[in-house]
């Protein structure tokens, strides 16, 4: 194993352990709990992004349709579990116990009364259970992956072209939930995802338990890709990324390589988009929207591209940044004129950092190191 | 015996430019072949169609043991059959070790799912040891491609072919940019090898023509004009003509 992986994975359990004991001794409240385990998913997803586009030279900018399709496959149990268990209370109190019919029709009116229907769609068959809407986090994503990939790869089409193709399927995929009768309750979303249903310990503790699934998926994953680059298969998917015709003349099915790297990836981006919207507790089409693959790239872009450990740097500091700045917390900057208001100039300063990064130092944060 | 490679009547247009005119040659199992012609004959042409690159309009290429047609084929599986391409600026991973260019190239199953499990042996190391020691390279092992210098390079394309271990081997103009040594050391590599395969040299410079001193296919607009020994060749009127009456 390489130096660098065994540094960050000792760094990941220490900074997980000294949370853990922060958070037990009141030092750090709940929320910013919640907001470090949604940025280790984030970290994540810049992984993923990092294996695809800095190893394999694919700029997808859409693997945080990925991520939310991840995380909408998840939300879909966690709401039909937690509704159920609302329904069966609410009932309980006639003297008949309920049927499985009635059942049906209250988390039926429940779900989907926000969009004016109480017809459960059948992309919810599954709902009802947790090991097979598991299996949809990776199936419905790796497949969308597989398809889209072996289309576009088949035919050859690269660079710009790939990342306007993958920015139009984000894009459609967006508009498509914002559709009220798209079943997943258009711009509603799915809400209340915080609660983990059958658990009856508070939030402080169940932001842990997320908090922890968060590290050991980014701990693993990040091992996942560092063996993956680690061997020749990283060799090949580099020469790809520098010149692929040159990748084919030495007998390597291109396209095969592509198809995998980029299939892996979206997986990768679906499981970590499955831990973030418990922690984040809603999720909508916005999350869809290009503009958040394009801050994915962002975040790997400055981190370092072709360094693992750098797209985790990337992400995580520009998340957290972008919370700090965002959340109202940082201090405005009157200048007597003008109040430099964070919330607003954040999106300013984090685009002259993308182009300071690109021209100053274009390996990124990741790429001082060395 | 059959030839090698059999190439029939093969053209190819682009936007109404005949680049290939019903071409047809052959070249044996082990053979060395010089092919010639002035600017815009067909030469790159002719090895874009061999591997791959490119689709003629009509013809067949026939090659390797049992004969298969290599029009049906995608770059990648012709190269697995057994046809390795030299480029003529080098073309090697720039970003990447000596050692990793020359491992990549070395004859192991190229599906994605065989390349991660894929851990080199002692055997592969030794492999790629003796190539580098071949083309000269063995103290640059883990040096990075890109830091080479350009006669490097192209003797690091050349041990990359080696490890592919090709049938037929096309060298698009080897002596550009080489020294005087560096070319009697290519000739000498390319007359060796021509003794196990068949190897076809793209070539401008008749003086390393001649140092190869092997049969000569002439190509002009697209076809065969003259085939035989360089002396045969150039004692033909029309390659005389169209070729060498210029210079």
């Amino acid at each position: 194993m390489r130096r660098s992986t065994l540094i960050f994975l000792a760094l990941l359990a220490l900074s997980t352990a000294a949370v853990t004991v922060m958070a037990g001794g009141g030092l750090i409240s709940t929320s910013f709990v919640k907001t470090l385990g949604m940025t280790l998913c984030l970290c994540l997803a810049a992984v993923a992004m990092d294996l695809v586009w800095g190893y394999a030279g694919i700029l997808s900018l859409g693997h945080m349709a990925f991520f939310a399709l991840g995380g909408y496959m998840i939300g879909m149990w966690l709401m039909w579990a937690r509704t159920e268990a609302i329904v069966v209370q609410a009932l309980s109190g006639q003297p008949l116990p309920p049927t499985a019919e009635e059942i049906r029709q209250g988390i039926g009116g429940q779900i989907f009364g926000v969009v004016g229907t109480s017809d459960i769609p059948w992309i919810w068959s599954f709902a009802h259970s947790l090991p097979l809407q598991l299996l949809l986090v990776v199936l419905v994503p790796g497949l969308l992956a597989a398809v889209f990939g072996w289309l576009a790869f088949r035919s050859r089409v690269t660079g710009v072209y790939l990342s306007i193709l993958t920015q139009a399927m984000t894009l459609a995929l967006a508009l498509y939930l914002f559709q009220n009768d798209s079943g997943l309750r258009g711009n509603n979303g799915l809400s209340g995802l915080q609660n983990l249903p059958g658990v009856s310990a508070p939030q402080e503790v169940t932001a842990l338990w997320l908090f922890w699934a968060s590290a050991l998926a980014l701990a693993g994953g990040y091992l996942l890709a560092a063996w993956v680059v680690g061997g020749k298969f990283g060799s090949v998917i580099r020469a790809i990324r520098d010149d692929e015709q040159r990748v084919r003349f030495l007998g390597y099915p291109v396209e095969g390589f592509k198809l995998f790297v980029f299939t892996l990836t979206a997986v990768i981006a679906a499981i970590a988009g499955a831990l973030y919207y418990p922690q984040a507790g809603i999720i909508n089409p916005a999350e869809m929207m290009p503009i958040a693959s394009i801050y994915l790239a962002v975040w790997v872009a400055i981190g370092g591209r072709g360094r693992l450990y750098g797209a985790v740097i990337g992400a995580a500091v520009v998340s957290l940044l972008s919370s700090w700045f965002t959340g109202g917390r940082a201090p405005s900057i009157p200048l007597g004129f003008y109040t430099i208001d964070w919330v607003d100039w954040w999106q300013v300063l984090l685009g002259l950092a993308f182009v300071l990064v690109t021209l100053l130092a274009p390996k990124g944060i990741g790429g001082l190191f060395r | 015996m059959s030839a090698l490679l059999e190439v029939r009547g093969v053209s190819v247009s682009f936007d109404g430019f005949r680049a290939i005119n019903n071409l047809s040659f052959a070249i044996d199992r082990a053979e060395l072949r010089a092919v010639i012609g002035p600017n815009g004959a067909g030469k790159t042409t002719f090895m874009d169609i061999v591997t791959g690159k490119t689709r003629p309009d009509a013809g067949d290429v026939i090659f390797g043991d049992p004969p298969r047609s290599l029009l049906r084929m995608t770059e990648a599986q012709i190269a697995r059959a057994g046809v390795g391409r030299k480029f003529q600026r080098p073309t090697v991973f720039e970003d990447q070790s000596v050692f990793a260019n020359l491992m990549m190239a070395l004859n192991a199953p190229r599906n994605p799912f065989a390349v991660l499990r894929f851990r080199p042996t002692s055997r592969h190391r030794d492999q790629v040891q003796d190539l580098a020691e071949e083309v000269g390279l063995a103290p640059h092992l883990t040096r990075v491609a890109g830091e080479l210098s350009h006669g490097q390079k192209q003797w690091l394309e050349i041990g990359m072919l080696l490890a592919q271990d090709p049938l037929l081997l096309l060298v698009d103009e080897p002596a550009a940019g080489m020294t005087l040594a560096e070319r009697e050391h290519t000739t000498t590599l390319l007359r060796r090898l021509a003794t196990t395969r068949a190897v076809v040299v793209v070539e401008h410079d008749m003086e390393f023509v001649r140092r190869l001193d092997c049969r000569v296919t002439v190509l002009h607009e697209g076809s065969v004009l003259a085939e035989g020994s360089l002396d045969h060749v150039t004692a033909d009127p029309q390659v005389i003509d169209v070729y060498l009456g210029r210079g």
